[in-house]
């Protein structure tokens, strides 16, 4: 899997993302996508990461994340058990002739018409990236006016906790300083 | 509230300049006379001292300016720092509170702009939040892989009150820094250790910042296994050990990067394998298994492979490896690293009716006994010095290592003889980088800090000349440089200096120099186009070493085409 997912519990501060982003930028890691929340614990943000494993050395980016002291816990969580999902908005052009198509697409997906006008649908979609993107390949026919992504938020499954365990290697759970 | 937190840190000394933001903490500052300001006269050199001061004590170095240019002037110094992991707390003022954002006067982002060059920052918003935001900054930076931070403070949250509350620790649930290896790792390592054939310790500056140097010792006698250094890793171990074999990279001996060349098993402590020190890493010790013990989990793995990664302090994991480690002779090992070194012996200084830089430093080493600190600019007189200077004295060289920044020296020289005011400090200059800190004369001879000041006075941008020679066919474009009367200059300060352009005039100067209570400068008219050899060429592997050419053979001769020539292979 070339997509690693990063999940990172950071203090909610201002400049916290910036930091990261800042961060990201100098060591030339690439970022695919980033979303940032409150977590269930107060003062603490949960940031998801995914960077593209095939040119970014992950563990590197781990590490380096991990060192910004605004960060509290940082991991890849990509082969771990992980429930993924992105939310995606997607204003579509709507005839009265198209229309009863493109909801019948949608609900087809499971998603919602949230806005309706005379000559668009907008539509809400959740899910993983790949369910997004062949809703969008479905309706690129009809002419897509917008789209707007959230970028990928993850949690692992069961009860693992906020944050997984870490076990075996040190180097994964140590805090560099 | 800032001068009361420096207190109870323990600060003794500031090294500052004042301006508009910071004038209510200058007002202030009477009241604590335990607190010594230092006026420099750049802030680029307020935030030099500091670092030196911080290198040479081990505490942390403190400096302080306005907002704005005075901010913006400290930048060089804490990117200096960061890269070479010295703990300083950088205190800027920032524009009263209602003015941020609005571009006021004298208003810079410093914090922003510092964010990659510090390991954290603060803006502060609130003065009540003072005492906390100095306890945690001095923990920050005096634990884990030491490095720079620097605290923002508008001008009304420096005038406005507060109850002063000091907290007895800090609260930062995202730092936790690891000092114990992992057990785990330890024994593994002691296991690759025990079984070593070849094994070598590269040795960097953490084993300095850690105090290591008992530990380290212990290991090599025990498992008799040589040691090389790191530039900043010079000092860490004595240099006359008879298990020493100098510095390795760019400009280190040959048969230190043969012996990593050689070497069946690298112990690389304190130290981050840096491209100056590994030269090309896909050729970097082709035949080793590394051990990789560091206090920052990110440096391990960045550049090298690495077989057995340790996470923690150099004192602490070295304490651990010694419990493991067996006693072992690797006679064949040593005698072959000896073999090499008396084949390529390059810190024997040719004779030559020239002055020879080479000379000058090994003359200060024996005017000296070795008891000096050295202070080093970048450059071929940083190169000089790290090779020609014998380094026993623990925690002797003084250098800018990662950043390589040229005027660090005068300024870090304050800073060193500030700190231990009773040892003798030697700054190395080399007459370009002097020119770009010069100004710090004034400061030196205002606190009467006495520096001896050694110019390698070539005319040139030595280093770059030397690239110029080797690599671009002596087109010596942007490298001759004219200075001034170095000796004036000096008297114009209010110091006293000497103009050396002989041999025999080299060892006086240098007596009369220690003689003398207060600071002095000795300009070295030193041969124009010396170069400092052994050289590995940019993007070669450390074992393509130029060496000096014999004599016979003409300096100049040497070009990137015909650089082969005395490359040394093994």
């Amino acid at each position: 899997m070339t997509k690693h997912t990063l999940v990172a519990l950071v203090e909610d501060k201002p400049g916290v993302l910036n930091q990261m982003a800042s961060l990201f930028r100098r060591r030339g890691f690439n970022i695919e996508s980033i979303a940032v929340g409150q977590s269930e614990v107060p003062h603490l943000s949960r940031m998801t990461i995914v960077v593209d494993g095939a040119t970014t050395m992950v563990e590197q980016v781990r590490k380096q994340v991990d060192k910004l002291i605004d960060v509290v816990k940082v991991s890849d969580i990509t082969s771990d058990s992980i429930v993924a999902r992105e939310l995606a908005l997607i204003k579509v052009k709507a005839t009265s002739s198209t229309r009863s198509e493109i909801i019948e697409i949608a609900d087809i997906f499971r998603a919602n018409i949230v806005d309706v006008a005379s000559d668009s649908l907008t539509i809400e979609i959740t899910g993983d990236e790949d369910k997004i993107n062949s809703l969008l390949n479905l309706l690129r026919s009809f002419g897509i006016k917008e789209i707007a992504r959230t970028g990928r938020i993850a949690i692992t499954r069961g009860s693992l906790g906020p944050v997984p365990t870490e076990k075996g290697a040190p180097k994964t759970k140590e805090k560099g300083g | 509230m800032v001068c009361e937190s420096l207190v109870r840190e323990g600060v003794e000394v500031i090294f500052g300049f004042p301006g508009g933001s910071v004038l209510p903490f200058f007002d202030t500052l009477p009241h604590y006379p335990q607190l010594r300001h230092i006026l420099v006269r750049h802030e680029q050199g307020a935030a030099h001292a500091a670092d030196g001061y911080a290198r040479a004590t081990g505490k942390v170095g403190v400096c302080l300016a306005t907002s704005g240019p005075g901010a913006a002037n400290l930048v060089t110094g804490i990117a200096n720092a960061h890269l070479d992991s010295v703990p300083i707390i950088a205190i800027t003022g920032q524009v009263a509170r209602p003015f941020i954002g609005k571009d006021a006067f004298q208003e810079i982002d410093i914090t922003g702009i510092t964010q990659p060059i510090t390991k954290h920052n603060y803006l502060v918003l609130d003065t009540a939040s003072i005492p906390r935001i100095f306890k945690e900054a001095f923990y920050l930076a005096r634990t884990g892989r030491p490095g720079p931070l620097l605290i923002d403070i508008p001008r009304d949250v420096f005038i406005e009150q507060a109850e002063f509350h000091y907290p007895s620790r800090v609260e930062l649930p995202g730092y936790k820094p690891v000092l114990q290896g992992h057990p785990t790792q330890i024994k593994k390592a002691a296991k690759l250790i025990n079984e070593a054939q070849r094994p070598l310790i590269i040795a960097g500056r953490g084993i300095i910042i850690s105090g290591a140097y008992a530990e380290l010792k212990q290991l090599v006698e025990k498992a008799q296994i040589p040691v090389v250094t790191t530039l900043l890793g010079i000092s860490c171990f004595p240099e006359s050990h008879v298990l020493s074999y100098g510095m390795i990279g760019m400009h280190g001996m040959a048969y230190a990067n043969f012996a990593v060349n050689g070497a069946d098993l690298i112990i690389a402590i304190g130290m981050r394998f840096d491209d100056r020190a590994t030269a090309k890493v896909s050729a970097f010790a082709p035949d080793a298994k590394i051990i990789h013990a560091d206090v920052d989990a990110a440096e391990i793995g960045k550049n090298v492979r690495v077989d057995v990664p340790i996470v923690g302090d150099a004192k602490a994991i070295l304490q651990q490896l010694n419990k493991h480690t067996t006693t072992a002779q690797h006679t064949a090992w040593i005698r072959q690293l000896d073999d090499w070194r008396r084949e390529h012996m390059a810190t024997n200084i040719r004779d030559s009716k020239k002055l020879l830089p080479q000379y000058v430093i090994r003359k200060i080493y024996e005017v000296t006994r070795g008891e000096a600190l050295i202070v080093t600019g970048v450059g071929q007189n940083q190169m000089w010095a790290a090779q020609h200077y014998w380094y026993d004295k623990p925690n002797s060289l003084i250098s800018s290592g990662g950043l390589g920044t040229m005027g660090f020296e005068l300024p870090a020289a304050l800073g060193v003889k500030v700190g231990r005011p009773d040892e003798p400090v030697w700054c190395i200059a080399g007459d370009g980088g002097f020119q770009m800190t010069i100004q710090e004369l004034a400061t030196i001879v205002q606190e009467k800090a006495a520096v001896k000041i050694a110019i390698m006075d070539n005319g040139y941008l030595g280093m770059v000349r030397q690239w110029q020679e080797l690599f671009y066919k002596k087109r010596y474009v942007a490298t001759p440089l004219t200075g001034p009367d170095f000796v004036k200059i000096a008297e114009a300060y209010g110091l006293k200096g000497l103009l050396v352009k002989h041999n025999e005039e080299v060892v006086p100067a240098i007596q009369r120099a220690m003689a003398e209570l207060g600071p002095f400068l000795i300009d070295f008219k030193i041969e124009p186009e010396e170069n400092v050899y052994p050289m590995v060429p940019p993007g070669a592997a450390l074992t393509e070493v130029i060496e000096e050419p014999k004599k016979e053979v003409k300096v100049a001769k040497v070009t990137a085409d015909s650089a082969k020539l005395p490359v040394s292979n093994i």
